[in-house]
């Protein structure tokens, strides 16, 4: 059985603008979004803010009812069958909100435990585990309003596990989190697939998503832009190389001149990412085309330091399908 | 047998817990403490004036229950907003747990240091007043004063369940505070009210509750007045419980759960 089903699921949100004279408009956070989720596997939702990840997440866990379409979690619909569906699925989200902060740690598991129905006698031995899992044994005591931020994402994924779900929404658990516990989080969400649970995460860190994603759908304005595995996005969006130019202080009409009709021939699309005091342009080029020196020579007075050619990666793919017009 | 085991289970780790939670806060437990005092004693000082100990006693013994009012009506229906503010209300929602049983712990939490209340404002009332409650049976006394305790909780249950669909309800407790004090005969008989009001007055638990304990005080029979409040409170629970799945169903079809 398929573990997650989503089909041309819609969402449009009603907002009011104006306060004498009110005006009511519609917004379309999710637009005809489909996919599906196999059991076992790790499923990436990739898009920029606003694009209808959490939109997406929160109409497959029953928090909020499509406005169309149809979705279910292990066959059970999530209009209809909630109890089912929320039986089953575990949630997490990023951030410092979700918890009380004034209970301990052990408190805020046990609370929750109750709530989602983990049986009294599995409660102790269960907390214990998620507890050693997450690496806060020892710290359950203390009250969660002195955790660090990675602490408390940490206690935010034991509270997801504690009932053993089968399948489990992690909604950018790791933003806000330092290097070495986002590291720890990756270990502990691969650990997740190891187990056999299906996961949907959605997240803003491109390496993130090709180390542990098996599946990546691209979200943007509400619409996925496109589907496939880490290589397969990677080859389909950027099949070529990436040219990139230090330099400092290029002018923003030099970089779009580098693209469009009277562009370079075989530079698919320029964008420049700042690095301190000096620019990093990035030209997505073709891969049999040699287009170094026709671009220094666009580039003109402009001073230009290192310049390197490399494969494409995720993040250039992912650039590529939210930035496209 | 074991559902029904699991299920008190739930209601009552979940109750200590939300009692931990509101005892653990210093601010809110010095306002707890205070607030309850400071209107016994504005109500108390007023009465006084005339030095009639017949009123010095209905007012003591009505102030007693107002602390209870004001603690549960007003934080009642604040109390998801705080959820919604801490970024727990979606994960009670999301719970397989029906949203009522989750409510019920943390409204009864707040009933209970309402109780307290009570308490403290019949010791204040006894030591810095004077005025010592005539009371002719205290079981029964004690008995109507659980039930307002109870029937209050259960109308802040009620007030609770509309905060999830309305983000501004929170505002629906603090317009009640002090409107209850009148229409509940804590400070003002009921006889004084206008007649248009009464039948809001009798609408509201807390009224019968109070009027049982004026009974019980007096040695008259306080069990009509406790029968009435039972079934106004049994029926706020229905009604709360009816609304409450209607109204998640509202707020998922009109995305209030979240801040945003």
């Amino acid at each position: 059985m398929t573990a997650v089903v989503a089909r041309d699921l819609t969402r449009t949100f009603r907002t009011h603008e104006g306060r004498f004279k009110r005006t009511r408009r519609d917004v379309a956070a999710v637009r005809g979004v489909s996919f599906t989720i196999e059991p076992g596997e790790l499923f990436g939702l990739l898009g920029p803010n606003g694009a209808g990840k959490t939109t997406t997440i929160k109409m497959l866990i029953t928090l909020l009812l499509p406005s169309s379409g149809s979705a279910s979690v292990l066959g059970h619909d999530v209009v209809t069958d909630l109890r089912e569906v929320r039986r089953r699925i575990g949630y997490v989200f990023g951030g410092d909100r979700g918890l009380y902060d004034r209970l301990s740690g052990l408190d805020n598991l046990r609370y929750f435990s109750e709530l989602y129905g983990v049986p009294p006698r599995e409660q102790r031995q269960r907390i214990g585990q998620l507890l050693e899992v997450v690496g806060l044994t020892g710290r359950e005591g203390e009250r969660v309003e002195g955790y660090s931020r990675g602490m408390r994402q940490r206690l935010h994924i034991a509270r997801g596990l504690l009932h053993d779900p089968d399948v489990i929404f992690l909604d950018e658990p790791s933003i806000g989190i330092d290097p070495v516990g986002a590291r720890e989080l990756r270990a502990t969400i691969a650990g997740l697939r190891e187990q056999g649970k299906t996961v949907l995460l959605t997240t803003h860190y491109m390496f993130e998503a090709d180390e542990l994603c098996d599946r990546i759908a691209v979200i943007r304005d509400g619409r996925i832009v496109a589907e496939g595995t880490p290589a397969q996005l990677k080859g389909a969006v950027a099949s070529g190389r990436v040219l990139e130019i230090e330099t400092y202080g290029v002018p923003q009409h030099v970089v779009t001149a580098l693209t469009g009709p009277d562009g370079v021939a075989g530079v698919r699309s320029a964008s420049v990412v700042e690095r301190g005091h000096l620019q990093v342009l990035g030209l997505q080029c073709d891969a049999e085309s040699e287009v170094t020196q026709q671009v220094l020579a666009r580039l003109g007075d402009v001073r230009v330091g290192r310049v390197s050619a490399r494969e494409p990666t995720l993040e250039d793919a992912y650039v590529a399908l939210v930035t496209d017009p | 047998m074991s559902r029904l085991r699991t299920r008190v289970r739930q209601l009552a780790v979940c109750y200590w817990l939300q009692i931990k939670i509101l005892l653990i806060s210093p601010f809110e437990g010095f306002l707890g403490v205070v607030f309850p005092l400071m209107f016994a004693t504005a109500t108390l000082m007023v009465y006084r004036l005339n030095g009639d100990a017949d009123a010095l006693q209905y007012a003591g013994l009505g102030a007693a229950v107002m602390g209870i009012w004001t603690s549960v009506t007003v934080s009642a229906s604040s109390l998801l907003n705080r959820e919604r503010w801490s970024g727990t209300l979606e994960l009670l929602v999301a719970a397989p747990t029906p949203f009522s049983l989750v409510l019920i712990p943390i409204t009864s939490a707040m009933a209970t240091v309402g109780l307290y209340s009570v308490l403290a404002t019949i010791v204040w009332n006894r030591v810095v007043f004077g005025v010592r409650l005539q009371i002719e049976s205290w079981p029964l006394f004690v008995l109507g004063m659980l039930m307002a305790t109870l029937t209050i909780a259960l109308f802040g249950f009620l007030l609770s369940v509309t905060a999830i669909r309305y983000r501004t309800s929170w505002a629906l407790g603090a317009a009640l505070e002090y409107p209850g004090w009148l229409l509940c005969g804590f400070v003002v008989p009921l006889g004084l009210l206008p007649d248009a009001l009464r039948p809001l007055s009798w609408a509201l638990a807390p009224t019968w509750a109070v009027e049982a304990m004026r009974a019980a005080a007096s040695g008259a029979s306080p069990w009509a007045d406790l029968a009435v409040c039972l079934a106004l409170g049994l029926a706020y629970a229905a009604l709360a419980a009816y609304l409450g799945v209607r109204l998640v169903d509202s707020a998922r079809r009109n995305a209030t759960l979240a801040l945003t």
